[in-house]
């Protein structure tokens, strides 16, 4: 079986910074069709028949929320969330640095269907080179007439601005972002109000993640039907799976939704040599394990959520037998307390509460009891603050505690790790 | 030769960075509905000019966008990329994340400060690299450990990649120019049943 690379097609053969180059693939042509012949409300048809599923993590239906916002004659505003810093996860930044004008189509086709007054890129501040791409793809596009005023001699018009974030972590969270991007601290908000009603300057305003807007011109060019003959019935389209840890070929594949976790570390080159599969996290930090009895498991939104874990940001880390689960835990713990912004209580203080536990437990210093109390913290950090943070926080180690108490017990009772060679895992 | 040098940020007969710059401080906040959105942009732009961000810069960006000193030191605070006082020129972030963690990041560290002559938070005597570790993950996960000069990519930093980096650039490399000649790994062909594995 060959899979069709779609968003990743040409990338690593030719230079697709080069709006030539990209033109000369259909690059363009997505826009091309929407402007001349369809209007806003086909391009939204088309894309919430095609039932595309946001990238960023939860899965939700981009055509759907695209349909929130109210239609009351304010401003409304596009943010694309490039902020992509859930570890583990390097798929956004390989599409902007090798793949721009795809993202930049991506967010055009976007902007007419919901009517944006203005498109955004939140970048992360680490993507000094994606950052210097866009820009230029950005004048690239202007000069063919792609972008800027009345769009292809259309009554089309918009802009795009690219914002640089500066590191942190929770400026990722749609309501930090938008903090971030009207200049202030990256403090999430609550919700309701949602973005879609109240967002940017208070204006209704849609959050797509990089992968999620980058699939707009292949429906809008090849049709919903199209994408919906790949991935799953509920999960249609392509992912990119970013694999890291230990196989030997990490890096990113862009496979249908609901190809297994076997099919994709077979993909990934197999694990290395020596290596034996222990545990695997399906999508970044806070996605809870599976297990090498998962193989057979679909990687999509809905399979993976029902065997306990979730699809997440699709960035698939590897763990072998080499990897100490009660180090994993406390690494997590610290990073997660690390970038806990602090507005709600339950997250600041249960986010370090948690690491110091853990720390304890790691040198061999906890007692049963804190076990209990790691466990029991699901009701005092789950849906009680702003944002997921909170939640995600403890997500993965509530499954390691289920999955590999012997580890645990091990640190306990200052029996050796049971790791065969631990390898070390900083602290945050 | 008398004729000034335009580089120098704040130079004895330089101008401020933000008057030789006026063009490009105007063209930034007229890309947003409100000017207050400029505040992240002009704190890069100070950093870019003097290397770190410092108060004249933050007192100057709050005259300008018309809001409080106090918000604009509030705002640069939450951001851990912003340097608040004075760095390297090249600043060294080791990425300490899970994947480069598990990839030696810890035995680089190490590398590094011998190599440099310096702690972990410090900078090097002649000024020119600052060595730091971030708990972020910097997307890079598949050339771990990885690091960042300046926000420039270098992936697979074995320690002879990290002598051979620190080399070019006491040599005077452009880091740029290095970072794409020795630091980057061009995705791999997305890989196709039958290729390989
Ligand atoms: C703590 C936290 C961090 C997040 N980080 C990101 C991120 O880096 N990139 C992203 O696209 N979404 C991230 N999200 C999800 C966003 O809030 C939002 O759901 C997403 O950008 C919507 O885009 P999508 O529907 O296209 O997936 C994060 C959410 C949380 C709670
Ligand atoms: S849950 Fe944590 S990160 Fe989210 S808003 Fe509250 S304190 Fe901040
Ligand atoms: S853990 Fe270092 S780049 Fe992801």
């Amino acid at each position: 079986m060959t899979y069709e690379k779609v968003l990743t097609k040409g990338i690593g053969e030719v230079d697709l910074t080069r709006i030539e180059n990209y033109e000369a693939q259909g690059g363009y042509q997505a826009l091309r069709k929407a402007l001349k012949g369809m209007t806003p409300a086909d391009v939204h048809a088309e894309v919430k028949k095609a039932n595309l599923r946001g990238r960023g993590g939860a899965g939700f239906p981009a055509g759907l929320k695209w349909g929130f916002l109210p239609d009351d004659g304010r401003p409304r505003y596009l943010c694309c969330n490039a902020d992509e810093s859930e570890p583990g996860t390097f798929n956004n930044r390989m599409l902007i640095e090798y793949n721009p004008h795809l993202l930049v189509e991506g967010i055009l086709l976007a902007a007419y269907a919901v009517r944006a007054a203005r498109s955004f890129i939140y970048i992360r501040g680490e993507f000094r080179k994606g950052y210097r791409v866009l820009m230029d793809a950005i004048e690239q596009a202007r000069a063919k007439g792609y972008l800027g005023d009345r769009i292809l001699g259309t009554d089309f018009s918009q802009e795009i601005v690219v914002h640089r974030g500066a590191g942190a972590y929770i400026c990722g969270e749609e309501t930090g972002l938008l903090s971030s991007l009207e200049g202030g601290r990256g403090e999430p908000r609550n919700k309701p109000p949602f973005p879609a009603v109240a967002g940017l300057y208070g204006m209704p305003t849609v959050v797509n993640n990089v992968e999620t807007l980058c699939n707009v011109p292949f429906i809008i060019d090849r049709g919903a039907d199209w994408f919906l003959s790949i991935g799953t019935e509920k999960s249609p389209g392509t992912k990119i799976f970013s694999v890291s840890g230990a196989v030997n070929r990490p890096g990113n594949y862009e496979l249908p939704l609901g190809v297994t976790l076997g099919e994709l570390l077979e993909v990934a080159g197999g694990l290395k040599p020596g290596s034996k599969l222990k545990a695997v996290q399906p999508g970044g930090a806070s996605s809870p394990v599976l297990l090498p009895n998962n193989l057979d498991l679909p990687l999509d939104f809905d399979s993976v959520q029902q065997a306990g874990s979730i699809l997440g940001t699709a960035g698939v880390m590897v763990f072998d037998q080499n990897v100490c689960m009660v180090r994993t835990a406390l690494y997590y713990a610290d990073f997660f307390s690390h970038e806990s912004c602090g507005q709600c209580t339950p997250c600041r203080e249960g986010t370090a509460w948690t690491a110091r536990l853990l720390r304890k437990i790691e040198r061999g210093e906890g007692t049963p009891a804190d076990i209990e109390v790691l466990k029991s913290l699901r009701g005092t950090m789950s849906g009680t603050t702003i944002c997921l943070l909170s939640d995600f926080s403890i997500t993965f180690l509530q499954s390691v505690l289920k999955h590999f108490a012997d580890e645990f017990e091990a640190h306990i009772h200052g029996r050796a790790c049971l790791a065969e060679r631990p390898r070390e895992v900083l602290s945050a | 030769m008398t004729a000034q040098n335009p580089a120098r940020a704040n130079g004895a007969h330089g101008q401020a960075w933000w008057e030789r710059r006026a063009e490009d401080v105007e063209r930034l906040i007229s890309r947003y509905p409100k000017s207050r959105s400029a505040l992240m942009g002009l704190l890069w732009m100070a950093q870019e000019e003097r290397g770190w961000v410092a108060p004249e810069d933050m007192e100057y960006i709050a005259q300008r966008l018309g809001i409080s000193r106090a918000y604009v030191e509030s705002t640069c605070s939450f951001y851990s990329l912003y340097h608040r006082k004075p760095v390297g020129r090249y600043v060294i972030t080791v990425c300490g994340n899970i994947m480069c963690g598990l990839s030696g990041a810890e035995a680089l560290i190490r590398h590094f400060e011998q190599r440099l002559g310096i702690k972990l938070g410090e900078t090097t005597a002649d000024g020119l690299f600052t060595l730091l570790v971030t708990g972020e993950c910097v997307a890079a996960c598949d050339g771990a450990p990885a690091v960042q000069i300046n926000e420039e990519y270098f992936h697979k930093v074995t320690p002879e990649r990290a002598d051979q980096i620190v080399q070019a650039l006491r040599d005077g490399a452009d880091l740029v120019e290095l970072s794409e000649r020795i630091g980057l790994i061009q995705p791999g062909a997305v890989w196709e049943a039958g290729e390989s594995a």
